[in-house]
Protein backbone atom coordinates (compact mmCIF):
# COMPACT_ATOMS: atom_id res chain seq x y z
CA UNK A 1 0.00 0.00 0.00
CA UNK A 2 2.89 2.33 0.67
CA UNK A 3 4.26 1.93 -2.84
CA UNK A 4 1.90 4.64 -4.12
CA UNK A 5 3.09 7.31 -1.73
CA UNK A 6 5.34 10.12 -2.92
CA UNK A 7 9.02 9.48 -2.86
CA UNK A 8 9.82 11.09 0.51
CA UNK A 9 10.99 8.68 3.14
CA UNK A 10 8.89 5.49 3.16
CA UNK A 11 6.54 5.09 6.13
CA UNK A 12 8.04 3.18 9.04
CA UNK A 13 7.41 -0.55 9.13
CA UNK A 14 6.54 -0.55 12.79
CA UNK A 15 5.06 2.26 14.86
CA UNK A 16 4.37 2.37 18.57
CA UNK A 17 2.26 5.27 19.83
CA UNK A 18 1.91 5.91 23.54
CA UNK A 19 2.13 2.25 24.48
CA UNK A 20 1.56 1.41 28.13
CA UNK A 21 2.06 -2.09 29.51
CA UNK A 22 1.26 -3.44 32.95
CA UNK A 23 2.59 -6.73 34.25
CA UNK A 24 0.48 -7.71 37.20
CA UNK A 25 0.51 -4.75 39.55
CA UNK A 26 3.56 -3.16 37.93
CA UNK A 27 3.35 -0.40 35.37
CA UNK A 28 6.35 -1.11 33.11
CA UNK A 29 5.89 0.90 29.91
CA UNK A 30 4.81 4.50 30.41
CA UNK A 31 3.89 5.56 26.91
CA UNK A 32 6.46 4.27 24.43
CA UNK A 33 6.65 6.07 21.08
CA UNK A 34 8.90 4.25 18.67
CA UNK A 35 9.39 4.24 14.90
CA UNK A 36 11.20 1.39 13.19
CA UNK A 37 12.17 2.52 9.67
CA UNK A 38 11.73 0.05 6.85
CA UNK A 39 14.83 -1.83 5.74
CA UNK A 40 16.99 -0.55 8.59
CA UNK A 41 18.46 -2.02 11.72
CA UNK A 42 17.18 -0.14 14.72
CA UNK A 43 18.95 -0.55 18.02
CA UNK A 44 16.95 -0.32 21.23
CA UNK A 45 19.34 0.53 24.05
CA UNK A 46 18.96 1.29 27.71
CA UNK A 47 19.97 0.15 31.14
CA UNK A 48 18.60 -2.95 32.87
CA UNK A 49 14.94 -2.72 33.70
CA UNK A 50 14.30 0.18 31.33
CA UNK A 51 11.57 -1.80 29.55
CA UNK A 52 13.34 -3.01 26.40
CA UNK A 53 12.30 -6.65 26.72
CA UNK A 54 8.80 -5.59 27.73
CA UNK A 55 8.61 -3.46 24.58
CA UNK A 56 9.51 -6.43 22.37
CA UNK A 57 7.10 -8.73 24.20
CA UNK A 58 4.33 -6.16 23.89
CA UNK A 59 4.93 -5.85 20.13
CA UNK A 60 4.78 -9.64 19.90
CA UNK A 61 1.51 -9.74 21.84
CA UNK A 62 3.00 -11.83 24.63
CA UNK A 63 1.97 -9.04 26.96
CA UNK A 64 -1.02 -6.91 26.17
CA UNK A 65 -0.65 -3.15 25.89
CA UNK A 66 -3.11 -1.53 28.25
CA UNK A 67 -3.08 1.73 26.26
CA UNK A 68 -1.70 3.02 22.99
CA UNK A 69 -1.42 1.62 19.51
CA UNK A 70 1.02 -0.66 17.69
CA UNK A 71 0.91 -0.61 13.89
CA UNK A 72 2.84 -2.98 11.67
CA UNK A 73 2.95 -2.33 7.95
CA UNK A 74 -0.14 -0.17 8.19
CA UNK A 75 -2.22 -2.67 10.19
CA UNK A 76 -3.17 -2.26 13.82
CA UNK A 77 -1.78 -5.29 15.67
CA UNK A 78 -2.24 -4.01 19.23
CA UNK A 79 -4.94 -6.45 20.23
CA UNK A 80 -3.99 -9.37 18.02
CA UNK A 81 -2.98 -12.72 19.51
CA UNK A 82 0.68 -13.70 19.20
CA UNK A 83 0.31 -16.32 16.42
CA UNK A 84 -1.46 -13.78 14.21
CA UNK A 85 1.28 -11.24 14.80
CA UNK A 86 3.82 -13.87 13.78
CA UNK A 87 1.80 -14.57 10.64
CA UNK A 88 1.81 -10.88 9.77
CA UNK A 89 5.55 -11.31 9.24
CA UNK A 90 7.28 -10.69 12.56
CA UNK A 91 9.84 -13.15 13.93
CA UNK A 92 10.95 -13.02 17.53
CA UNK A 93 14.17 -14.16 19.20
CA UNK A 94 13.53 -13.93 22.94
CA UNK A 95 16.15 -13.20 25.55
CA UNK A 96 16.19 -16.85 26.68
CA UNK A 97 16.41 -17.86 23.01
CA UNK A 98 13.35 -20.12 23.29
CA UNK A 99 15.20 -23.17 21.97
CA UNK A 100 13.30 -26.46 22.14
CA UNK A 101 16.08 -28.38 23.81
CA UNK A 102 14.57 -31.87 23.44
CA UNK A 103 14.20 -31.41 19.69
CA UNK A 104 17.08 -31.62 17.27
CA UNK A 105 18.48 -28.60 15.47
CA UNK A 106 16.73 -29.85 12.36
CA UNK A 107 13.39 -30.16 14.12
CA UNK A 108 13.75 -26.69 15.60
CA UNK A 109 14.28 -25.30 12.11
CA UNK A 110 11.39 -27.27 10.68
CA UNK A 111 9.01 -25.83 13.27
CA UNK A 112 10.19 -22.32 12.52
CA UNK A 113 9.47 -22.85 8.81
CA UNK A 114 5.70 -22.60 9.00
CA UNK A 115 5.11 -23.35 5.33
CA UNK A 116 7.16 -26.57 5.38
CA UNK A 117 5.64 -29.91 6.32
CA UNK A 118 8.96 -31.70 5.88
CA UNK A 119 12.50 -30.49 5.98
CA UNK A 120 12.73 -31.02 2.21
CA UNK A 121 10.12 -28.29 1.74
CA UNK A 122 12.50 -25.65 3.03
CA UNK A 123 14.19 -23.70 0.27
CA UNK A 124 17.61 -25.37 -0.02
CA UNK A 125 19.30 -22.22 -1.18
CA UNK A 126 18.10 -20.35 1.85
CA UNK A 127 19.14 -23.22 4.12
CA UNK A 128 22.60 -23.23 2.56
CA UNK A 129 22.81 -19.48 3.06
CA UNK A 130 21.94 -19.97 6.77
CA UNK A 131 24.53 -22.75 7.04
CA UNK A 132 27.00 -20.28 5.55
CA UNK A 133 26.18 -17.78 8.28
CA UNK A 134 26.22 -20.36 11.07
CA UNK A 135 28.26 -23.43 10.06
CA UNK A 136 27.81 -25.02 13.51
CA UNK A 137 24.15 -25.64 12.72
CA UNK A 138 25.02 -27.87 9.81
CA UNK A 139 27.52 -29.74 11.93
CA UNK A 140 25.05 -30.43 14.73
CA UNK A 141 21.99 -30.76 12.47
CA UNK A 142 20.74 -34.01 14.03
CA UNK A 143 21.75 -33.26 17.62
CA UNK A 144 19.33 -32.25 20.34
CA UNK A 145 19.44 -28.48 20.52
CA UNK A 146 19.84 -28.69 24.28
CA UNK A 147 23.39 -29.98 23.81
CA UNK A 148 24.52 -26.89 21.90
CA UNK A 149 26.72 -24.28 23.56
CA UNK A 150 25.27 -20.89 24.45
CA UNK A 151 26.60 -19.28 21.30
CA UNK A 152 25.33 -22.08 19.09
CA UNK A 153 21.90 -21.85 20.71
CA UNK A 154 21.84 -18.14 19.94
CA UNK A 155 22.79 -18.93 16.33
CA UNK A 156 19.96 -21.44 16.14
CA UNK A 157 17.54 -18.92 17.61
CA UNK A 158 18.47 -16.37 14.95
CA UNK A 159 18.50 -19.01 12.21
CA UNK A 160 14.98 -20.05 13.19
CA UNK A 161 13.81 -16.47 12.85
CA UNK A 162 15.19 -16.19 9.32
CA UNK A 163 14.47 -19.69 7.96
CA UNK A 164 11.65 -18.13 5.98
CA UNK A 165 11.73 -14.52 4.84
CA UNK A 166 10.09 -12.27 7.44
CA UNK A 167 9.47 -8.56 7.22
CA UNK A 168 10.63 -7.74 10.74
CA UNK A 169 12.92 -9.45 13.22
CA UNK A 170 12.73 -8.66 16.92
CA UNK A 171 15.93 -9.81 18.59
CA UNK A 172 16.48 -9.56 22.33
CA UNK A 173 20.12 -9.25 23.42
CA UNK A 174 21.83 -11.62 21.01
CA UNK A 175 25.23 -10.91 22.56
CA UNK A 176 24.18 -11.84 26.09
CA UNK A 177 26.64 -14.20 27.75
CA UNK A 178 28.63 -14.85 24.59
CA UNK A 179 32.41 -14.87 24.17
CA UNK A 180 33.87 -11.90 22.25
CA UNK A 181 34.83 -14.00 19.22
CA UNK A 182 31.30 -15.35 18.97
CA UNK A 183 29.87 -11.86 19.33
CA UNK A 184 31.99 -10.83 16.35
CA UNK A 185 30.58 -13.82 14.49
CA UNK A 186 27.05 -12.64 15.32
CA UNK A 187 27.85 -9.14 14.15
CA UNK A 188 28.97 -10.39 10.74
CA UNK A 189 25.83 -12.51 10.46
CA UNK A 190 23.61 -9.53 11.20
CA UNK A 191 25.59 -7.41 8.75
CA UNK A 192 24.84 -9.94 6.06
CA UNK A 193 21.19 -10.05 7.10
CA UNK A 194 20.97 -6.28 6.71
CA UNK A 195 21.71 -6.77 3.05
CA UNK A 196 18.55 -8.83 2.56
CA UNK A 197 15.81 -6.24 2.89
CA UNK A 198 14.96 -7.40 6.42
CA UNK A 199 14.00 -4.81 8.99
CA UNK A 200 15.45 -5.55 12.40
CA UNK A 201 14.72 -4.21 15.86
CA UNK A 202 17.53 -5.29 18.15
CA UNK A 203 17.75 -4.87 21.91
CA UNK A 204 21.31 -4.59 23.20
CA UNK A 205 23.35 -3.77 26.26
CA UNK A 206 26.67 -4.08 24.46
CA UNK A 207 27.38 -0.64 23.00
CA UNK A 208 30.17 -1.89 20.77
CA UNK A 209 27.76 -4.36 19.19
CA UNK A 210 25.21 -1.60 18.72
CA UNK A 211 27.73 0.82 17.23
CA UNK A 212 28.81 -1.64 14.57
CA UNK A 213 25.32 -2.61 13.45
CA UNK A 214 22.78 0.10 14.12
CA UNK A 215 21.38 2.44 11.49
CA UNK A 216 19.10 4.22 13.88
CA UNK A 217 18.85 4.04 17.62
CA UNK A 218 16.30 4.52 20.36
CA UNK A 219 17.27 4.73 24.00
CA UNK A 220 14.84 3.76 26.73
CA UNK A 221 14.70 4.69 30.35
CA UNK A 222 12.00 4.05 32.89
CA UNK A 223 9.50 2.77 30.38
CA UNK A 224 9.85 5.60 27.87
CA UNK A 225 11.93 6.38 24.82
CA UNK A 226 14.26 9.17 25.93
CA UNK A 227 16.27 9.59 22.75
CA UNK A 228 16.00 8.56 19.14
CA UNK A 229 18.08 9.35 16.12
CA UNK A 230 20.84 8.00 13.91
CA UNK A 231 23.21 5.46 15.46
CA UNK A 232 26.23 7.22 13.95
CA UNK A 233 25.25 10.44 15.72
CA UNK A 234 25.10 8.75 19.12
CA UNK A 235 28.28 6.81 18.44
CA UNK A 236 30.20 10.07 17.88
CA UNK A 237 28.71 12.05 20.71
CA UNK A 238 30.30 10.86 23.91
CA UNK A 239 28.49 13.38 26.06
CA UNK A 240 25.19 12.06 24.82
CA UNK A 241 26.28 8.48 25.46
CA UNK A 242 27.30 9.46 28.95
CA UNK A 243 24.01 11.19 29.51
CA UNK A 244 21.80 8.42 28.12
CA UNK A 245 23.65 5.26 28.96
CA UNK A 246 26.53 5.98 31.31
CA UNK A 247 24.68 7.63 34.12
CA UNK A 248 21.10 6.56 34.13
CA UNK A 249 20.34 9.28 36.70
CA UNK A 250 21.07 11.88 34.08
CA UNK A 251 18.00 10.94 32.12
CA UNK A 252 15.74 11.91 35.00
CA UNK A 253 17.02 15.43 35.39
CA UNK B 1 18.44 -32.76 31.16
CA UNK B 2 19.25 -36.19 32.38
CA UNK B 3 20.65 -37.45 29.12
CA UNK B 4 24.30 -38.06 29.64
CA UNK B 5 25.12 -38.23 25.97
CA UNK B 6 28.55 -37.07 24.96
CA UNK B 7 29.03 -33.40 24.24
CA UNK B 8 28.52 -32.49 20.58
CA UNK B 9 32.14 -31.53 20.07
CA UNK B 10 33.46 -34.95 21.02
CA UNK B 11 30.69 -36.87 19.30
CA UNK B 12 31.26 -35.28 15.92
CA UNK B 13 34.27 -36.18 13.89
CA UNK B 14 33.44 -34.76 10.51
CA UNK B 15 30.65 -32.77 8.91
CA UNK B 16 29.58 -35.53 6.59
CA UNK B 17 29.22 -38.23 9.22
CA UNK B 18 26.52 -36.83 11.43
CA UNK B 19 25.83 -39.01 14.44
CA UNK B 20 22.25 -39.52 15.52
CA UNK B 21 20.88 -38.58 18.90
CA UNK B 22 21.56 -41.07 21.62
CA UNK B 23 18.76 -42.67 23.55
CA UNK B 24 18.93 -43.05 27.29
CA UNK B 25 18.72 -46.84 27.46
CA UNK B 26 18.91 -47.39 31.21
CA UNK B 27 15.16 -47.29 31.90
CA UNK B 28 14.61 -49.69 28.98
CA UNK B 29 16.83 -52.23 30.70
CA UNK B 30 14.60 -52.18 33.77
CA UNK B 31 12.00 -54.33 31.99
CA UNK B 32 14.20 -57.35 31.19
CA UNK B 33 15.95 -56.88 34.54
CA UNK B 34 12.67 -57.13 36.41
CA UNK B 35 11.55 -60.13 34.34
CA UNK B 36 14.84 -61.97 34.87
CA UNK B 37 14.83 -61.19 38.56
CA UNK B 38 11.38 -62.72 38.85
CA UNK B 39 12.34 -65.94 37.02
CA UNK B 40 14.22 -67.68 39.86
CA UNK B 41 11.67 -66.43 42.39
CA UNK B 42 8.73 -67.83 40.44
CA UNK B 43 10.62 -71.05 39.91
CA UNK B 44 8.66 -72.69 37.12
CA UNK B 45 9.40 -71.46 33.61
CA UNK B 46 5.89 -71.98 32.14
CA UNK B 47 4.33 -70.12 35.07
CA UNK B 48 6.83 -67.32 34.54
CA UNK B 49 5.88 -67.05 30.87
CA UNK B 50 2.20 -66.91 31.78
CA UNK B 51 2.81 -64.23 34.40
CA UNK B 52 5.08 -62.21 32.13
CA UNK B 53 2.60 -62.17 29.27
CA UNK B 54 -0.19 -61.33 31.72
CA UNK B 55 1.91 -58.52 33.15
CA UNK B 56 2.78 -57.12 29.75
CA UNK B 57 -0.88 -57.25 28.71
CA UNK B 58 -1.97 -55.45 31.85
CA UNK B 59 0.81 -52.93 31.31
CA UNK B 60 -0.27 -52.30 27.73
CA UNK B 61 -3.84 -51.61 28.81
CA UNK B 62 -2.61 -49.29 31.55
CA UNK B 63 -0.45 -47.56 28.97
CA UNK B 64 -3.40 -46.94 26.68
CA UNK B 65 -5.31 -45.40 29.56
CA UNK B 66 -2.41 -43.35 30.92
CA UNK B 67 -0.92 -42.16 27.62
CA UNK B 68 -3.63 -39.57 27.11
CA UNK B 69 -3.12 -38.24 30.61
CA UNK B 70 0.62 -37.84 30.22
CA UNK B 71 0.14 -35.89 26.99
CA UNK B 72 -2.48 -33.68 28.59
CA UNK B 73 -0.28 -33.03 31.59
CA UNK B 74 2.91 -32.63 29.61
CA UNK B 75 1.59 -30.28 26.98
CA UNK B 76 -1.14 -28.41 28.76
CA UNK B 77 0.23 -28.59 32.30
CA UNK B 78 -3.20 -29.67 33.47
CA UNK B 79 -3.72 -32.01 36.36
CA UNK B 80 -6.80 -33.74 35.04
CA UNK B 81 -8.16 -35.84 37.86
CA UNK B 82 -11.24 -36.33 35.72
CA UNK B 83 -9.36 -38.58 33.29
CA UNK B 84 -10.79 -41.65 34.99
CA UNK B 85 -14.33 -40.75 34.05
CA UNK B 86 -13.48 -41.08 30.35
CA UNK B 87 -12.18 -44.56 31.06
CA UNK B 88 -15.43 -45.50 32.79
CA UNK B 89 -17.39 -43.91 29.95
CA UNK B 90 -15.49 -46.01 27.41
CA UNK B 91 -16.14 -49.18 29.34
CA UNK B 92 -19.87 -48.48 29.70
CA UNK B 93 -20.17 -47.63 26.04
CA UNK B 94 -18.57 -50.99 25.32
CA UNK B 95 -21.28 -52.76 27.32
CA UNK B 96 -23.91 -50.84 25.38
CA UNK B 97 -22.45 -51.48 21.94
CA UNK B 98 -21.51 -55.10 22.54
CA UNK B 99 -24.90 -55.69 24.17
CA UNK B 100 -26.61 -54.91 20.89
CA UNK B 101 -24.39 -57.36 19.04
CA UNK B 102 -24.87 -60.40 21.23
CA UNK B 103 -24.88 -62.76 18.25
CA UNK B 104 -21.52 -61.56 17.08
CA UNK B 105 -19.88 -61.60 20.48
CA UNK B 106 -21.22 -65.07 21.26
CA UNK B 107 -19.64 -66.46 18.13
CA UNK B 108 -16.41 -68.40 18.49
CA UNK B 109 -15.11 -66.86 15.29
CA UNK B 110 -12.38 -64.34 16.10
CA UNK B 111 -13.06 -62.29 12.97
CA UNK B 112 -16.74 -61.85 13.77
CA UNK B 113 -15.81 -60.96 17.37
CA UNK B 114 -13.47 -58.30 16.10
CA UNK B 115 -16.25 -56.91 13.92
CA UNK B 116 -18.18 -56.39 17.14
CA UNK B 117 -15.32 -55.10 19.28
CA UNK B 118 -13.91 -52.66 16.74
CA UNK B 119 -17.15 -50.63 16.48
CA UNK B 120 -17.33 -50.65 20.27
CA UNK B 121 -13.82 -49.20 20.39
CA UNK B 122 -14.62 -46.60 17.75
CA UNK B 123 -17.83 -45.54 19.49
CA UNK B 124 -16.01 -45.36 22.83
CA UNK B 125 -13.23 -43.24 21.33
CA UNK B 126 -15.63 -41.00 19.45
CA UNK B 127 -17.96 -40.33 22.36
CA UNK B 128 -15.14 -39.97 24.90
CA UNK B 129 -13.40 -37.55 22.54
CA UNK B 130 -16.56 -35.50 22.07
CA UNK B 131 -17.24 -35.40 25.81
CA UNK B 132 -13.57 -34.48 26.28
CA UNK B 133 -14.07 -31.52 23.96
CA UNK B 134 -16.97 -30.27 26.07
CA UNK B 135 -15.05 -31.00 29.29
CA UNK B 136 -12.11 -28.89 28.09
CA UNK B 137 -14.36 -26.01 27.08
CA UNK B 138 -16.56 -25.91 30.17
CA UNK B 139 -14.38 -27.18 32.98
CA UNK B 140 -10.68 -26.88 32.11
CA UNK B 141 -10.54 -23.63 30.13
CA UNK B 142 -11.40 -21.33 33.05
CA UNK B 143 -8.60 -22.76 35.21
CA UNK B 144 -5.56 -22.82 32.91
CA UNK B 145 -2.39 -22.34 34.92
CA UNK B 146 -4.04 -22.83 38.33
CA UNK B 147 -3.14 -26.26 39.62
CA UNK B 148 -5.12 -26.24 42.83
CA UNK B 149 -8.30 -25.18 41.09
CA UNK B 150 -7.66 -27.77 38.38
CA UNK B 151 -7.49 -30.55 40.94
CA UNK B 152 -10.67 -29.40 42.65
CA UNK B 153 -12.71 -28.80 39.53
CA UNK B 154 -11.62 -31.90 37.63
CA UNK B 155 -12.33 -34.01 40.71
CA UNK B 156 -15.74 -32.39 40.76
CA UNK B 157 -16.12 -33.11 37.07
CA UNK B 158 -15.33 -36.74 37.71
CA UNK B 159 -17.93 -37.04 40.48
CA UNK B 160 -20.55 -35.45 38.24
CA UNK B 161 -19.53 -37.75 35.38
CA UNK B 162 -19.75 -40.80 37.60
CA UNK B 163 -23.24 -39.82 38.72
CA UNK B 164 -24.29 -39.23 35.11
CA UNK B 165 -23.10 -42.75 34.27
CA UNK B 166 -25.28 -44.02 37.13
CA UNK B 167 -28.22 -42.06 35.71
CA UNK B 168 -27.80 -43.68 32.30
CA UNK B 169 -26.63 -47.20 33.15
CA UNK B 170 -27.70 -47.57 36.79
CA UNK B 171 -25.50 -47.85 39.87
CA UNK B 172 -24.82 -51.57 39.71
CA UNK B 173 -22.12 -53.69 38.23
CA UNK B 174 -22.63 -54.64 34.56
CA UNK B 175 -20.94 -57.75 33.21
CA UNK B 176 -18.81 -57.31 30.11
CA UNK B 177 -18.04 -60.84 29.00
CA UNK B 178 -15.22 -61.46 26.59
CA UNK B 179 -16.39 -62.38 23.10
CA UNK B 180 -16.26 -66.11 22.41
CA UNK B 181 -13.15 -66.08 20.29
CA UNK B 182 -11.20 -64.00 22.84
CA UNK B 183 -11.72 -66.55 25.60
CA UNK B 184 -9.48 -69.38 26.58
CA UNK B 185 -5.78 -69.78 26.36
CA UNK B 186 -3.26 -71.06 23.91
CA UNK B 187 -0.42 -73.26 25.00
CA UNK B 188 3.09 -72.19 24.14
CA UNK B 189 5.12 -75.18 25.24
CA UNK B 190 3.74 -75.75 28.69
CA UNK B 191 2.87 -72.14 29.32
CA UNK B 192 -0.75 -71.14 29.05
CA UNK B 193 -1.25 -67.68 27.57
CA UNK B 194 -4.71 -66.18 27.56
CA UNK B 195 -5.78 -65.07 24.10
CA UNK B 196 -7.19 -61.77 25.26
CA UNK B 197 -3.83 -60.86 26.75
CA UNK B 198 -2.20 -61.33 23.38
CA UNK B 199 -4.85 -59.11 21.84
CA UNK B 200 -4.17 -56.52 24.52
CA UNK B 201 -0.44 -56.63 23.80
CA UNK B 202 -1.03 -56.15 20.08
CA UNK B 203 -3.45 -53.27 20.67
CA UNK B 204 -1.11 -51.59 23.14
CA UNK B 205 1.85 -51.90 20.79
CA UNK B 206 -0.24 -50.45 17.97
CA UNK B 207 -1.25 -47.45 20.06
CA UNK B 208 2.33 -46.94 21.20
CA UNK B 209 3.70 -47.20 17.67
CA UNK B 210 1.08 -44.78 16.36
CA UNK B 211 1.76 -42.26 19.11
CA UNK B 212 5.48 -42.62 18.68
CA UNK B 213 5.21 -42.11 14.96
CA UNK B 214 3.04 -39.03 15.31
CA UNK B 215 5.29 -37.50 17.96
CA UNK B 216 8.59 -38.29 16.27
CA UNK B 217 7.83 -38.07 12.59
CA UNK B 218 5.10 -35.55 12.00
CA UNK B 219 5.09 -31.81 12.35
CA UNK B 220 2.08 -32.06 14.61
CA UNK B 221 4.12 -34.25 16.93
CA UNK B 222 7.00 -31.80 16.86
CA UNK B 223 4.60 -29.04 17.81
CA UNK B 224 3.27 -31.06 20.73
CA UNK B 225 6.78 -31.82 21.97
CA UNK B 226 7.83 -28.21 21.51
CA UNK B 227 4.70 -27.04 23.29
CA UNK B 228 5.54 -29.24 26.26
CA UNK B 229 8.80 -27.30 26.61
CA UNK B 230 7.98 -23.72 25.69
CA UNK B 231 4.43 -22.74 24.92
CA UNK B 232 5.19 -19.08 24.42
CA UNK B 233 7.83 -19.78 21.78
CA UNK B 234 5.46 -22.06 19.86
CA UNK B 235 3.01 -19.16 19.72
CA UNK B 236 5.75 -16.74 18.73
CA UNK B 237 6.56 -19.00 15.80
CA UNK B 238 2.99 -18.49 14.64
CA UNK B 239 1.14 -21.60 15.81
CA UNK B 240 -2.13 -21.37 17.70
CA UNK B 241 -1.42 -23.38 20.78
CA UNK B 242 -4.97 -23.39 22.12
CA UNK B 243 -6.03 -25.40 19.08
CA UNK B 244 -3.24 -27.84 19.81
CA UNK B 245 -4.44 -28.00 23.42
CA UNK B 246 -7.99 -28.86 22.42
CA UNK B 247 -6.75 -31.45 19.94
CA UNK B 248 -4.52 -33.12 22.50
CA UNK B 249 -7.26 -33.10 25.11
CA UNK B 250 -9.72 -34.69 22.70
CA UNK B 251 -7.15 -37.28 21.63
CA UNK B 252 -6.24 -38.00 25.25
CA UNK B 253 -9.89 -38.47 26.17
CA UNK B 254 -10.44 -40.73 23.16
CA UNK B 255 -7.46 -42.86 24.22
CA UNK B 256 -8.97 -43.08 27.70
CA UNK B 257 -12.20 -44.29 26.08
CA UNK B 258 -10.30 -46.95 24.16
CA UNK B 259 -8.45 -47.93 27.31
CA UNK B 260 -11.80 -48.18 29.09
CA UNK B 261 -13.03 -50.76 26.57
CA UNK B 262 -9.83 -52.77 27.01
CA UNK B 263 -9.87 -52.48 30.80
CA UNK B 264 -13.56 -53.42 30.99
CA UNK B 265 -12.99 -56.52 28.87
CA UNK B 266 -9.95 -57.33 31.00
CA UNK B 267 -11.97 -57.12 34.24
CA UNK B 268 -15.02 -58.62 32.48
CA UNK B 269 -17.32 -56.27 34.33
CA UNK B 270 -17.76 -52.55 34.78
CA UNK B 271 -18.81 -50.40 37.74
CA UNK B 272 -19.41 -46.64 37.74
CA UNK B 273 -16.58 -46.23 40.27
CA UNK B 274 -13.98 -47.80 37.99
CA UNK B 275 -12.73 -44.40 36.85
CA UNK B 276 -11.79 -43.38 40.36
CA UNK B 277 -10.18 -46.78 40.97
CA UNK B 278 -7.98 -46.58 37.90
CA UNK B 279 -7.13 -42.92 38.47
CA UNK B 280 -4.61 -43.63 41.23
CA UNK B 281 -2.92 -46.27 39.11
CA UNK B 282 -2.49 -44.04 36.07
CA UNK B 283 -1.15 -41.16 38.11
CA UNK B 284 1.44 -43.55 39.57
CA UNK B 285 2.36 -44.62 36.05
CA UNK B 286 2.83 -41.14 34.63
CA UNK B 287 4.82 -40.06 37.69
CA UNK B 288 7.11 -43.08 37.26
CA UNK B 289 7.52 -42.32 33.57
CA UNK B 290 8.31 -38.64 34.02
CA UNK B 291 5.33 -36.32 33.65
CA UNK B 292 4.75 -35.62 29.97
CA UNK B 293 6.96 -38.37 28.57
CA UNK B 294 5.29 -40.92 26.30
CA UNK B 295 8.18 -43.37 26.32
CA UNK B 296 8.45 -43.10 30.09
CA UNK B 297 4.74 -43.71 30.43
CA UNK B 298 5.05 -46.83 28.30
CA UNK B 299 7.88 -48.30 30.35
CA UNK B 300 6.25 -47.24 33.60
CA UNK B 301 3.00 -48.95 32.64
CA UNK B 302 4.76 -52.18 31.70
CA UNK B 303 6.78 -52.15 34.94
CA UNK B 304 3.61 -51.69 36.96
CA UNK B 305 1.85 -54.47 35.04
CA UNK B 306 4.72 -56.94 35.40
CA UNK B 307 5.30 -56.21 39.05
CA UNK B 308 1.61 -56.51 39.87
CA UNK B 309 1.49 -59.98 38.32
CA UNK B 310 4.74 -61.26 39.81
CA UNK B 311 3.96 -60.05 43.31
CA UNK B 312 0.36 -61.20 42.94
CA UNK B 313 1.72 -64.70 42.44
CA UNK B 314 4.60 -64.60 44.90
CA UNK B 315 3.17 -62.58 47.76
CA UNK B 316 -0.42 -61.48 47.20
CA UNK B 317 -0.42 -59.14 50.19
CA UNK B 318 2.62 -57.27 48.89
CA UNK B 319 0.88 -56.83 45.54
CA UNK B 320 -1.34 -54.19 47.12
CA UNK B 321 1.69 -51.98 47.68
CA UNK B 322 3.76 -52.96 44.68
CA UNK B 323 2.80 -49.90 42.59
CA UNK B 324 3.55 -47.40 45.33
CA UNK B 325 6.76 -49.25 46.23
CA UNK B 326 7.88 -49.15 42.62
CA UNK B 327 7.14 -45.45 42.38
CA UNK B 328 9.13 -44.76 45.55
CA UNK B 329 12.14 -46.72 44.26
CA UNK B 330 12.07 -45.05 40.85
CA UNK B 331 11.75 -41.59 42.35
CA UNK B 332 14.64 -42.25 44.70
CA UNK B 333 16.71 -43.09 41.63
CA UNK B 334 15.34 -40.40 39.32
CA UNK B 335 13.31 -37.82 41.21
CA UNK B 336 11.77 -36.50 37.98
CA UNK B 337 10.70 -39.94 36.75
CA UNK B 338 12.35 -42.24 34.21
CA UNK B 339 12.45 -39.74 31.37
CA UNK B 340 12.25 -36.22 32.72
CA UNK B 341 10.81 -33.74 30.24
CA UNK B 342 12.73 -30.50 29.98
CA UNK B 343 10.54 -27.65 31.11
CA UNK B 344 10.93 -24.01 30.26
Amino acid sequence: MSAQLPAQSPPPLLTLEGVHTHIGAYHILHGVDLLVPRGELTMLLGRNGAGKTTTLRTIMGLWQASQGRIAFDGQDITKRPTPQIAHAGIAYVPENMGIFSDLTVRENMLLAARAARHIEDIDTKRLDWIFGLFPALKKFWLHPAGLLSGGQKQMLAVARAIVEPRALLLVDEPSKGLAPSIIQNMISAFKELKGTNTTILLVEQNFNFARQLGDSVAVMDDGRIVHSGAMAELAENEDLQQKLLGLSLAAHQ
Amino acid sequence: MSTTAATPASAVSADDSLPKTRIDKLPLLLLPALALLALPLVGSFPTWVTLTVAGLAMGMIIFIIASGLTLIFGLMDILNFGHGVFIALGAFLATAVLGTMADWTASENLLINLLAVLPAMLVAMGVAGAVGYAFERLIIRPVYGQHLKQILITMGGMIVGEELIKVIWGPGQIPLPLPGGFRGAILIGEAAVEKYRLIAVVTGLTVFAAMFWVLARTKLGLLIRAGVQDREMVESLGYRIERLFVGVFVAGSALAGLGGVMWGLYQQNVVPQMGAQVNVLIFIVIIIGGLGSTGGCFIGALLVGLLANYTGFLAPKVALFSNIGLMVLILLWRPQGLYPVAKR
